[in-house]
């Protein structure tokens, strides 16, 4: 696919650029290229392109790379950090009114996910900032629209409001605002109805809802999968309402995610959220520094390490690594280990967010087979405690009884004690040449099965 | 005869197809201004063909999601074209260029329109797939009023039994269309939700039959295998069914849609592309990149709301309106 090769070559030529003490202008000018080629393809919008590599080769060419030891890793620094800065360094928050509720509109274009992501946003305002939030169906036009958010309403046990289809949106925003202040709603989170940016009859009834609800928000819900036409739909909606920060959604797909981008670009508007999954607690804060490397293809570390510490009991971390150390390690500990890689989120993901793993051979085009884990899993499972503790009493009988109870072969049974009896062996290793550097280990990143 | 005057006349030939490359010209007002807007500008701009112009070109394909590989390819031909050919007036240039893009979207095999594989009798499948948010479930509605419009008796099978409401819509669009729908509770198997459909479509005496999936990102590899199960179970009890697995794309869809496209086809065997929205987004050039780089058709269009706003897609009518601008001018 194309895409790939667009990735590796940019890796290639950072990577011919690391070694070099000396950067000629060629040099610069190839880079440019790649840069270039990377963003175009990963839907960064042409316009901003062209300034962007402009800026990078204003700056590359100038005295700081010049004289600097390490031209080639300089100029990386340089493409990472006017990223950054085009993406808008900071993480932005959700907004307060002093006097409650707090009125947010969800906008945008069909298909981008508004009313999967007001609910979404509903259970983060709840669960996180502790709100008491009501969700308005206002979306009249859409077969079965205002079923889907009662339907996400029901999951998340949060109260919609609704009037049917036969009512006007705008009268059902007032209504739902007036509901909300009668019965101390904090926050009032309106679906409107999924519209071209074009459409100037249905842009007139947003305008509308705006002036009649007063909205401390509006949020532009934008598919992370659109092309060059961000930039127009983004432009448009804010010319029309002055919108007041944008949600990406479905950047859990493979995409790179440009038009993000873009439209912090051309609108200056930030990024509040992105949609990373189709369960309803898949909202999360958009980090724009780390959204920079994913669209350059240079992994995501931060975020790796970030939902490691989140997911990773710390008390268990250090349990474990006692263990390994004395090597008193069993079955039941590696279950355990399995269940906290296993609950920082699907195991392809993690690997994605891995630098140069796309380039790893035999990882580059990698299926993990969740399911694998589960066989596993079923093998330990069928084991007894005393088995589990000490591997060492297997015999063809008790093997035999295991694959059977787990509906594996034997073959896997086998293969899974050899591969565990290596694991012992290399973290009796690993631990001795650890004595000396104590708690420098990255918790969490030990992963056995990998 | 000109390239030009071979397309106008075919369009201008007759009533009936004057009447399709309207639909397309009103549908693809945006696309085509913008588009061919900016190939006239450009070259008006250039008197003599020279890097920078095939820079600017360069933009102008890229900008309308043609993709950066295919519009490189393209670029490169046209310098050898325009080499070879010695044509140094820009102008020149402009038929050659919509030429080659004529050359990609219909002449592929040497036919001109990819059709669609509707049986003559007995019982026709269709499988609908794609990610989440393109316009699945309003296509089949869409696809479900226009067959039955045709006389045809027509059947929809909700298969999208996880997204909240899926169910529900595709039932107001059978309301619609006046078709039934067979569903299951939400949350249910959609494999077993399609095996009823079938069931119900033998027993029924069915013409055809409409499958919806649910929307899914094509690197979920759980839900791309659940898919090629449904597809399996469609094989398993219709030989040779199902007879289209329609891909539906979104046309603001950038780069990805490449992705998605190969994605799909690995695990369903992809036979076209629905491409919706197609009134609504200034661009649609992604079909281009995903003819050239994957060889999949495209079947049918989405050119807005309304129920008739499903078109069997018709590359010449599709180029004449990207192109009839200058067209007219000729």
């Amino acid at each position: 696919m194309a895409f790939e090769g667009l990735a590796e070559r940019l890796q290639n030529t950072i990577k011919k650029m690391t070694g070099k003490g000396k950067v000629s202008e060629q040099d610069v000018k190839e880079m440019a290229r790649e840069v270039r080629l990377a963003l175009l393809e990963a839907d960064v919008n042409f316009k901003v392109v062209k300034d962007f590599i402009k800026k990078i080769k204003e700056r590359a060419v100038g005295q700081e790379v010049m004289n600097s030891l390490t031209p080639g890793q300089q100029i990386i620094k340089i493409v990472k950090e006017e990223l950054t800065d085009l993406m808008g360094g900071e993480q932005s928050k959700i907004a307060v009114s002093e006097r409650p509720p707090t009125v947010i509109m969800m906008v945008g274009l069909q298909g981008a996910g508004k009313t999967t992501t007001t609910g979404k946003l509903a259970n983060l305002l709840r669960k996180k900032h502790n709100r008491k939030p009501l969700l308005v169906a206002a979306d009249v036009y859409r077969p079965a629209a205002i079923n889907q958010l009662e339907t996400i309403g029901k999951q998340l046990n949060l109260p919609v409001f609704s009037k049917g289809t036969d009512a006007n949106p705008v009268d059902i925003a007032n209504d739902a605002i007036a509901h909300a202040k009668e019965e101390h709603y904090d926050y009032v989170l309106i679906d409107t109805a999924g519209r071209l940016h074009t459409d100037e009859n249905l842009m007139t009834e947003l305008r509308e809802i705006k002036e009649n609800v007063d909205p401390a928000e509006i949020l532009l819900v934008v598919d992370s999968m659109t092309g060059q036409d961000a930039v127009n739909v983004a432009e448009s909606f804010d010319e029309q309402l002055a919108v007041s920060g944008v949600i990406l959604t479905k950047l859990d797909n493979d995409n790179r995610g440009g038009a993000a981008l873009s439209i912090r670009a051309v609108t200056q508007k930030p990024i509040k959220y992105a949609g990373m999954g189709e369960k309803l607690d898949e909202l999360e804060v958009f980090h724009p520094e780390r959204m920079a490397s994913r669209i350059l293809g240079m992994g995501d570390v931060l975020s790796l390490i970030e939902k490691a510490q989140e997911n990773v009991d710390e008390k268990k971390a250090k349990e474990l690594e006692e263990k390994m150390r004395s090597a008193t390690f069993t079955f039941d500990d590696f279950l355990d280990q399995m269940e906290q890689v296993k609950s920082m989120g699907p195991l392809e993901d993690l690997l994605g967010m891995i630098p140069g793993a796309n380039k790893m051979k035999g990882l580059k085009n990698a299926q993990i087979d969740e399911k694998q884990l589960v066989y596993v899993e079923a093998i330990i499972h069928s084991m007894t405690k005393k088995e589990r503790e000490d591997p060492s009493i297997m015999n063809a009988s008790r093997k035999k009884r295991i694959a059977k109870g787990a509906g594996r072969p034997v073959s896997e049974v086998n293969r899974l004690l050899k591969q565990f009896e290596e694991m012992k062996k290399m973290m009796k290793q690993m631990s001795g040449m650890q004595k000396g550097k104590k708690g420098k280990k990255k918790k969490g990143l030990n992963l056995p099965f990998m | 005869m000109s390239f030009f005057k071979k397309l106008k006349e075919k369009f201008t030939s007759s009533a009936e197809t004057t009447e399709v490359s309207n639909k397309y010209k009103s549908g693809l007002e945006k696309t085509r201004s913008s588009f061919s807007t900016k190939l006239n500008d450009l070259v008006a701009r250039y008197r003599k063909i020279d890097e920078e112009f095939f820079e600017d070109l360069e933009e102008v394909l890229i900008q309308a999601d043609v993709g950066v590989m295919t519009v490189m390819d393209l670029i490169e031909e046209l310098e050898m074209e325009a080499k070879r050919q010695n044509i140094k007036d820009a102008a020149d240039l402009r038929e050659v260029i919509s030429e080659k893009l004529v050359e990609i979207y219909a002449d592929e095999d040497n036919t001109a329109e990819a059709p669609v594989n509707m049986q003559s009798d007995g019982l026709t499948v269709f499988l609908f797939v794609g990610v989440n948010g393109v316009g699945k479930t309003t296509t089949i509605g869409k696809m479900a009023h226009q067959l039955k419009q045709q006389g045809k008796k027509v059947l929809l099978v909700a298969g999208d039994t996880f997204r909240a409401g899926a169910i529900e819509q595709l039932a107001v669009w059978g309301e619609r269309a006046e078709v039934d729908v067979i569903k299951h509770n939400a949350g249910s198997d959609p494999a077993a939700v399609i095996y009823d459909g079938i069931q119900a479509a033998k027993s029924r005496g069915v013409d055809v039959l409409l499958c919806d999936t649910a929307g899914r990102l094509q690197n979920k590899v759980n839900l791309m295998n659940e898919l090629s199960k449904v597809k399996r179970v469609i094989e398993r009890e219709i030989p040779g069914a199902p007879h289209e697995v329609l891909l539906v794309l979104d046309a603001t869809t950038g780069q990805n849609a490449l992705s998605q496209a190969k994605t799909f086809s690995q695990a369903t065997d992809v036979s076209g592309i629905v491409l919706t929205k197609l009134d609504g987004t200034a661009k649609g050039g992604i079909v281009l990149a995903i003819r050239k780089e994957l060889k999949i058709p495209v079947k049918y269009v989405g050119l807005g709301e309304q129920m008739n706003d499903l078109e069997k897609f018709d590359p010449h009518a599709f180029v004449y309106g990207l192109f009839s601008d200058m067209l007219e001018k000729e």
